[in-house]
């Protein structure tokens, strides 16, 4: 059996590492919290150090295909469970594992009190599972059975606590909101198989290459289709709705899967995918309405609409977990632009350090709000900066690479997508800059209000610092936060997604000082940007008491924090559409299917038997004569 | 009255005649018993048919048919017979038109 | 006219009239009578098997039927007591429908016999005697034969069953 040993095989354990922890978890040791959390936490962390030793390994190679198994073959369809590194992948592994593996720490200290804590850890780790199958797999169908995967583990972390109304109701609308996104990504699957006869990531470039034409009739559809799955998962416009509902689920839950991992599995697919996207579109003749746009293009919009309206509505939140999740929006709406602005390598740049960042955000709320016995409101905090040092001090700097303060991390990532943009279009060039900004002043408006000021609540008067097992995972992330900058992960990335840009290793000063050299508008409109909206939020939210936005604004302020009515006008459009087809089931139920299937059934067998029961007198006579008569007519017919 | 020598046709004619009288009977009698008798002659019509085949096509097993048809009817009247004895203990009669309970 | 095609005419004559005094005696409606037609009409029916040379079955014929069973009959008819049908008039419904649907029987009938001409050229030839009806019997038709056998004893179980006082 390993004979055919490659070093590369060694992912597999990535893969079903977590899955024996899940397995394990949920079979035998659910009931032992504790014990269940160290299962999975280590499990987790081997997976993190074998993935270091993966990256290591294979850095500098282009493409190392694993050994696959053969899953399925029905006709000309074949699909194989195989993993693929790629630098696309080995990044992506390690944000995950990375990640991953903080954030299970400090699961350990945040959900220490909860009963529920072995379900808690065996569905986390089926979620590492799951992830890592999105990321490791080597084509569409395996792609999207962990897609799938990653939904449930979603669903049930968002529905953890489900003794709450409010979370069930969360992770239902999660589900649903995914499931149709997912009907497209399906679609789109079937429709490059019919295509192109092949769902591996390879064939498909391979085949691209040597017959484009006959991709280029369906590209567009088939790429839009499958950008609806990444809708879903990345939670874009008109999809996005679920997303700050599932801020009802555990906070480190919400760091894992809906700011650092799942919700980017959409931008990471999208790239991993985007070779489909470069052809030539034409559309279909229903959709002539839009030739001159490109699949891309309708994308990049989609995704500089959803950054926008998810930044104003950010503006107007009070509960400081649904801010962040907001902020998760605008900042996944900026990658999705990007990768549509034909950018992949700066999607999956700033998808890498905003799964750092953010995710050290959200351990920082999720510290707020353990210290301050689960209340989540930011009004009802203030003066927490000498109470929670720690906390304070990485939240800050998490802020700042969110808000894209050089040398951090986020101003590089997020530099790099505005120089995308500025490249390709102006407009949205302008929205993103706007986005920058809004970002600033929602993240300012955050930490000023939640660790400046004055103690606002008996909460927030009695918070101390969290305990070490929460405090390390933070400080760990800051490093991440603070350095990627300098990594050159854009760099290892583009020699897989845009081999054709000239790569050059700088020195340290040079990569700090790059955004200025080759695309200065760009780094100095997000400097410019970062400036104002903190200037803004420091003037109107220093030391205030109450959010004075909403008597200067008025009815928009309102909007922003009723989230512009999106869930009021989707319930109202699903009550509308329910209601008629409730309506016209009622009338065929009780017209076609009651009155003419059944009743009418039963009328005409009654008739028909009442019609007959004439003919049965009950007399011996009748029958013999009846019996005679057929005998005749027999006779006659054969005798004829 | 010219009398041609007697063969197979004679013999099938006299079956049918014997035939439709019992069927005349089964469908005017009204005694139980009596249609009974009549249907005993319906099966002695085809008996005599039979043999009137056997003969004449040289082949004896039309007469084992009739053989069997015997046995058989003898059968049949044991038990129809058993079933009238039956019916008349419950109705005091052996009349069909008082035996019309199975009409609505 | 041959001795036999005498004999014939007797016995078909007096087949039919004892059949037709079976089911529709002018001067009497008592069951007894039609029973004691129907053994005048199987005995005459006994002679015509005998001119078709089937002796053995003339023999059962007259055991079986004008023994056994209108034994069975007659016994059946005195265990009831049926009295004459009295007051019962037929119904002229009844009468037309039953002579139209009879008579239009029997017109298939003879006008089959009549036009198919299925007798013509066939001489009589077969000789019923016992000897080779019973190698018939016991040789080809054996299973048949023990099949009727059971089949007998069902009867007699079933009317044994169905004539004792209390069905249960």
């Amino acid at each position: 059996m390993f004979d055919d040993f490659k070093p590369e095989d060694v992912a597999w354990i990535i893969l079903f590492l977590p899955l024996l922890a899940a397995a394990g978890i949920a079979l035998f040791t659910k009931r032992d919290g504790k014990f269940s959390a160290q299962i999975s936490i280590t499990a987790v962390a081997l997976t993190f150090l074998v993935s270091c030793g993966l990256f290591l390994m294979f850095k500098d190679a282009k493409l190392v295909p694993t050994t696959p198994l053969n899953w399925l073959n029905i006709g000309d369809l074949k699909v194989e469970i195989g993993l693929r590194l790629d630098p696309l992948s080995l990044l992506m592994l390690l944000v995950v594992t990375g990640v991953g593996t903080m954030i299970h720490i400090y699961s350990f200290g945040y959900m220490k009190e909860d009963r529920c804590m072995g379900r808690y850890f065996g569905s986390l780790s089926l979620f590492m599972f799951s992830m890592l199958g999105i990321v490791l797999s080597n084509n569409l169908v395996m792609t999207f059975i962990f897609w799938e995967l990653v939904g449930v583990s979603s669903y049930l972390l968002i529905g953890f606590w489900y003794e709450k109304p409010s979370a069930a109701d969360a992770c239902k609308k999660a589900f649903i909101t995914n499931r149709l996104g997912d009907f497209g990504f399906i679609l789109g699957i079937i429709l490059v198989w019919a295509t192109l006869g092949s769902v591996s990531f390879d064939e498909l470039q391979q085949r691209l290459l040597k017959a484009p034409e006959a991709w280029s009739g369906v590209a567009a559809i088939a790429g839009l289709l499958i950008f609806c799955g990444a809708m879903g998962k990345s939670a874009m416009f008109p999809l996005h709705v679920w997303l700050p509902d599932a801020m009802e689920g555990p906070t480190p839950v919400s760091a894992l899967i809906h700011a650092a991992t799942m919700v980017a599995a959409g931008v990471y697919m999208l790239c991993r995918v985007f070779f489909l996207f470069g052809a030539h579109t034409v559309w279909p003749e229903f959709l002539s309405f839009l030739n001159g746009w490109s699949a891309l293009d309708i994308i990049s919009w989609i995704g500089g609409f959803t950054a926008l309206i998810a930044a104003l509505m950010a503006v107007q939140q009070n509960d400081i977990k649904r801010i962040l999740a907001y902020s998760t929006l605008s900042q996944l709406g900026y990658m999705v632009m990007a990768v549509g602005l034909t950018g992949p390598t700066a999607a999956m740049y700033h998808l890498t350090t905003h799964a750092f960042f953010k995710a050290l955000l959200f351990l920082g709320a999720g510290s707020v709000i353990y210290a301050c016995h689960h209340e989540q409101d930011i009004w009802h905090m203030g003066g927490l900066k000498k109470k929670m040092p720690v906390t304070f001090w990485t939240f800050l700097l998490g802020t700042l690479a969110l808000c894209g303060v050089p040398p951090l991390s986020g101003f590089y990532s997020k530099d790099a997508v505005l120089a995308t943009a500025s490249e390709h279009s102006v407009f949205l060039f302008i929205i993103a800059a706007l986005v920058a900004l809004l970002t600033t002043f929602y993240m300012s408006r955050l930490v000023l209000v939640t660790f400046f000021g004055a103690n606002r609540s008996d909460h927030a008067d009695h918070a101390h610092e969290s305990p070490k097992v929460m405090a390390w995972p933070l400080v760990i992330l800051t490093v991440p936060t603070v350095l990627a900058g300098f990594w050159g992960i854009d760099l290892f990335l583009g020699r897989q997604l845009a081999p054709e840009a000239v790569a050059h290793h700088g020195n340290f000063l040079e990569t700090m000082f790059a955004p200025f050299g080759h695309a200065p508008l760009a780094a100095l409109v997000g400097l410019g940007a970062t400036i104002f909206g903190f200037s803004l939020a420091y003037g109107i939210y220093a030391n205030a008491e109450k959010d004075p936005l909403p008597e200067k604004l008025g009815f928009l302020s309102r909007a922003m924090r009723d989230r512009f009515y999106f869930d009021e006008i989707y319930s109202g459009l699903i009550a509308i559409t329910h209601e008629a087809v409730s309506r016209l089931a009622n009338w065929f139920d009780r017209w076609i299917i009651a009155g003419l299937g059944v009743r009418g059934l039963h009328g005409s067998t009654e008739i028909v038997g009442r019609a007959l029961r004439l003919v049965q007198t009950g007399n011996l006579q009748t029958y013999a004569f009846l019996f005679v008569a057929g005998l005749v007519l027999v006779l006659l017919f054969a005798l004829k | 009255m010219h009398l041609t020598p007697v063969g197979l046709e004679h013999f099938l004619i006299v079956s049918a005649a014997l035939f439709c009288l019992g069927a005349f009977g089964v469908i005017m009698r009204r005694n139980l018993i009596v249609m009974y008798m009549s249907l005993e002659l319906m099966l002695n019509a085809a008996n005599l048919a039979l043999v009137a085949f056997s003969r004449f096509n040289n082949n004896l097993n039309g007469q084992v048919m009739v053989f069997f048809i015997i046995t058989v009817a003898a059968a049949e009247v044991a038990v129809g017979l058993a079933l009238i004895v039956a019916l008349y203990r419950k109705r005091q009669t052996a009349h069909v038109e008082d035996l019309a309970s199975m009409k609505l | 006219m041959a001795i036999q095609d005498i004999f014939f005419y007797l016995f078909a004559a007096l087949t039919l009239l004892c059949a037709f005094l079976v089911v529709a005696n002018p001067f009497t409606r008592n069951p007894v009578t039609s029973a004691m037609f129907l053994v005048l009409s199987i005995i005459s029916m006994a002679g015509l098997f005998v001119l078709l040379h089937a002796f053995f079955l003339a023999a059962v014929q007259v055991l079986v039927y004008a023994g056994a069973v209108m034994v069975l009959f007659l016994f059946v008819i005195m265990l009831l007591d049926l009295k004459e049908e009295t007051a019962r008039t037929f119904k002229t419904f009844g009468v037309v429908t039953g002579i139209l649907s009879v008579g239009a029987l029997a017109a298939i009938a003879f006008r089959a016999i009549a036009t198919s001409g299925v007798g013509t050229g066939l001489q009589p030839q077969a000789e019923g005697s016992t000897r080779l009806l019973g190698r018939l019997l016991f040789k080809d038709y054996l299973l048949p034969f023990e099949i009727v056998s059971v089949l007998l004893l069902v009867a007699m179980v079933g009317a044994i069953l169905l004539s004792k006082k209390d069905i249960k």
